[in-house]
């Protein structure tokens, strides 16, 4: 029993102080490197196994980069990511067999996700197929069970992504997501692109799954409403950064970042007598290719002060240990 | 918020059908609804239920040859402006009609600067030339809040940003001094904060001008924060016709109240959402009866049988369906 509980504070997945810098070239033949985008710049989160770590913050602020470097798709420029207390730098092919089986993903399109040539159980169980020696019968077996635990029918797995809504698309990706009884999915916005009554449908799986099963969700989402209800821990992140994290009710009701507040605030009221404390942030986004000098959040920031614009704030825990906050104001 | 109380406009059991291989897609089927002076009308329910087409067929932009309108009115300050023609409708357009759409790429010509837009948007009214115009296209950019309007003006679309060049379109279709103003999923593709202050931009503008806005949306939360009343609809048909506090304290209908539901909350924890089973019907194979019988937990014999009528729950508050009888 107390290993069972020390499994489950120890992270599965820890990305430390990770950064990934694109070079911005000009000049069609000869390509001259001319800065760079600084799309995740120091990032350091912990997901533990059977919760949901949460990664908020507007387009362009490294969320899907971030997860790009958790799924092997992009390196990272610095910085380790460490699974199961082992960093990925010191992987064997092995490890990253398993690390890569262990690691699953289901994406924002459930239009694009998927192969539009192949039966939909061929889909669901390539991934399995491809790892594993199965029986006809022990594949058989598995897809009945994998399209059962998604909500959809047996006699569906024979059917093309074509005739599927939005919403069993996304089941299907999820099923195979599943094949290989990850430890980890990486959900990169996976109910926006759905139709209102369908996401509350795709959400419960989700929660339901995880349940059943003790799978860690990486979830990356703008909508609050969403993450409010989906996870365990939250990141905030703006220009490549986290600026804030903690557990989802203390962020939730405790939200200490200028621009946590201004994003809790921006979000859409659930009912028209809600009125939210009016925090209003001028300008754009800035862009990761020029970030401002000391703290990014500087230009739009409502309380910056002179030393905002010298000096880089670090991310450090507030009064509630668990709850850690980058800003001059705390 | 300032209401006169004639209707600007009038919607009267509006249908558009389209004339596809497969069948007819009714996909405005019996629509009723009225706008006052200064009024926001949210317009909510999934997609393709029907919202986008409402809008189109009274801007008069029903995609043609496969679509029409089949039946009933669209007064505009008491005129029918399906009995107008389209060069009378494009002149209305410009002038006392105008909508935002999700894309604004869509809305902007990329190969024209902001200011040329503006301008020849200007143009359209009578004795709106010479000198003036460019001031006025300037004043216009920082009516919207662009900073720098003078410099901005020479752009193209491309080299702003979303949310600018949303604002450059909200500037275009305000140029004209529009009665009515409809906004189509206008800020569902704008981040959070950027779409916060766009939607506090269309407020102050329609402080300033007794605008009323028709917000077409399949977000509860922009209804909360900007309307006045909603209509939910549901394949092709509002299903529920509230003011919005009514709706959010009471809904009448079974799906306006699944939908709600159905949505999870920013504003407090939720323990489990309730999920709506199975799917929207296709609007060419509508089931005889209530659409939304065969999802509808509270579905009972007559649903099946007979189209439900309108039923009055609360001052204003209308909904079609059985159970309220
Ligand atoms: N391959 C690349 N080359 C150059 N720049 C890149 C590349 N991939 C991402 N970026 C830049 O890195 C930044 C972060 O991008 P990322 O896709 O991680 O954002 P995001 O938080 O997922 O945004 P969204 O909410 O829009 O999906 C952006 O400025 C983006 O333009
Ligand atoms: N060009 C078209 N041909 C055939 N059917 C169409 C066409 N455009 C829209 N429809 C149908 O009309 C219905 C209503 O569409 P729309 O008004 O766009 O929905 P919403 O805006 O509520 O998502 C849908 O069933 C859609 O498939
Ligand atoms: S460090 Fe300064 S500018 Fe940055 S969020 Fe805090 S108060 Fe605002
Ligand atoms: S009419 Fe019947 S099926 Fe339709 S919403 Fe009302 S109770 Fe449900
Ligand atoms: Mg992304
Ligand atoms: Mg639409």
């Amino acid at each position: 029993m107390t290993t069972a509980i020390a499994a489950a504070t120890e992270p599965i997945i820890s990305v430390e102080n990770c950064q990934k810098y694109f070079p911005v070239t000009s000049g069609l033949v000869l390509r001259k490197a001319i800065g760079q985008v600084k799309a995740v710049d120091g990032v350091t989160f912990h997901i533990k196994q059977g919760e949901t770590y949460s990664l908020v913050g507007e387009s362009g602020c490294g969320k899907t980069t971030t997860a790009k470097m958790v799924l092997l798709v992009e390196r990272p420029t610095a910085g380790s990511i460490k699974f199961r207390g082992k960093d990925l730098a010191t992987f064997r092919s092995d490890d990253y067999k398993e690390y890569r089986s262990s690691v699953q993903a289901v994406f924002q399109d459930p239009w694009s996700s998927l192969n539009p040539r192949m039966r939909v159980g061929h889909i669901i169980m390539e991934p399995l197929l491809t790892n594993k020696k199965l029986s006809r019968n022990e594949a058989k077996e598995r897809l009945a069970s994998l399209l059962q635990e998604v909500g959809l029918h047996q006699f569906q797995g024979d059917y093309y992504p074509h005739e599927f809504s939005g919403g069993q698309r996304q089941r299907i990706a999820i099923a195979r997501a599943l094949s290989l009884e990850p430890n980890v999915i990486v959900l990169d916005e996976p109910v926006s692109a759905l139709d209102v009554s369908i996401r509350a449908q795709i959400m419960n799986l989700l929660r339901d799954l995880q349940e059943r099963h003790g799978v860690s969700y990486l979830l990356i989402a703008h909508n609050l409403a969403t993450v409010r209800y989906m996870s365990h821990h939250v990141g905030v992140m703006y220009l490549g950064k986290i600026v804030e994290e903690a557990p989802t009710r203390e962020l939730f009701t405790n939200p200490m970042h200028p621009y946590t507040k201004a994003l809790i605030s921006a979000s859409l009221p659930s009912h028209p007598d809600i009125q939210r404390e009016d925090i209003v942030l001028s300008g754009e986004i800035p862009s990761p290719l020029n970030p401002p000098k000391g703290c990014a959040f500087h230009p739009r920031c409502p309380f910056a002060m002179d030393r905002c614009s010298q000096e880089m704030p670090v991310l450090k825990a507030a009064q509630n240990p668990e709850h850690a906050v980058s800003c001059h104001l705390f | 918020m300032a209401q006169g109380h004639a209707p600007v406009l009038e919607v009267q059991d509006l249908r558009t059908y389209f004339y596809t291989r497969t069948g007819v897609v009714k996909a405005v089927d019996g629509v009723s609804f009225s706008l006052k002076e200064g009024e926001t009308l949210g317009v909510v329910g999934e997609s393709g239920s029907g919202k986008s087409m409402t809008a189109l067929s009274i801007m008069g932009l029903v995609p043609q040859p496969a679509g029409k309108i089949v039946g009933g009115k669209v007064l505009l300050e008491g005129e029918d402006l399906l009995q107008k023609t389209p060069a009378e409708m494009q002149h209305i357009r410009g002038q006392k009609l105008c909508m935002i759409l999700q894309d604004p790429m869509t809305s902007l010509n990329p190969v024209y600067t902001v200011g040329n837009q503006l301008i020849e948007t200007l143009r359209l009214k009578p004795g709106n030339r010479g000198r003036g115009i460019k001031e006025r296209a300037i004043e216009l950019l920082s009516k919207v809040k662009i900073a720098a309007p003078e410099a901005r003006i020479g752009n193209y679309p491309h080299q702003m940003s979303g949310g600018m060049r949303q604002r450059v379109v909200g500037a275009i279709a305000i140029a004209g001094a529009p009665k009515v103003l409809i906004a189509d999923e206008a800020t569902t593709s704008l981040d959070a904060t950027i779409q916060y202050q766009y939607l506090q931009l269309l407020r102050e503008l329609q402080e300033d001008t007794g605008l009323s806005i028709i917000f077409i949306t399949h977000d509860f939360g922009i209804v909360a924060k900007m309307c006045d009343r909603v209509a939910v609809m549901y394949a092709g048909r509002l299903v529920e016709l509230a003011p919005v506090r009514e709706l959010f304290n009471k809904p009448a209908h079974p799906y306006t109240e699944a939908l709600m539901r159905s949505v999870p909350n920013v504003d407090e924890e939720v323990d489990h959402l309730y999920a709506i089973e199975g799917q929207p019907p296709a609007l060419d194979k509508l089931p005889t009866g209530c659409s939304f019988a065969p999802r509808c937990p509270y579905a009972f014999e007559r649903c099946v049988q007979e189209y439900p009528s309108s039923v009055t729950v609360g001052e204003s508050h209308y909904a079609h369906c059985w159970k309220l009888l």
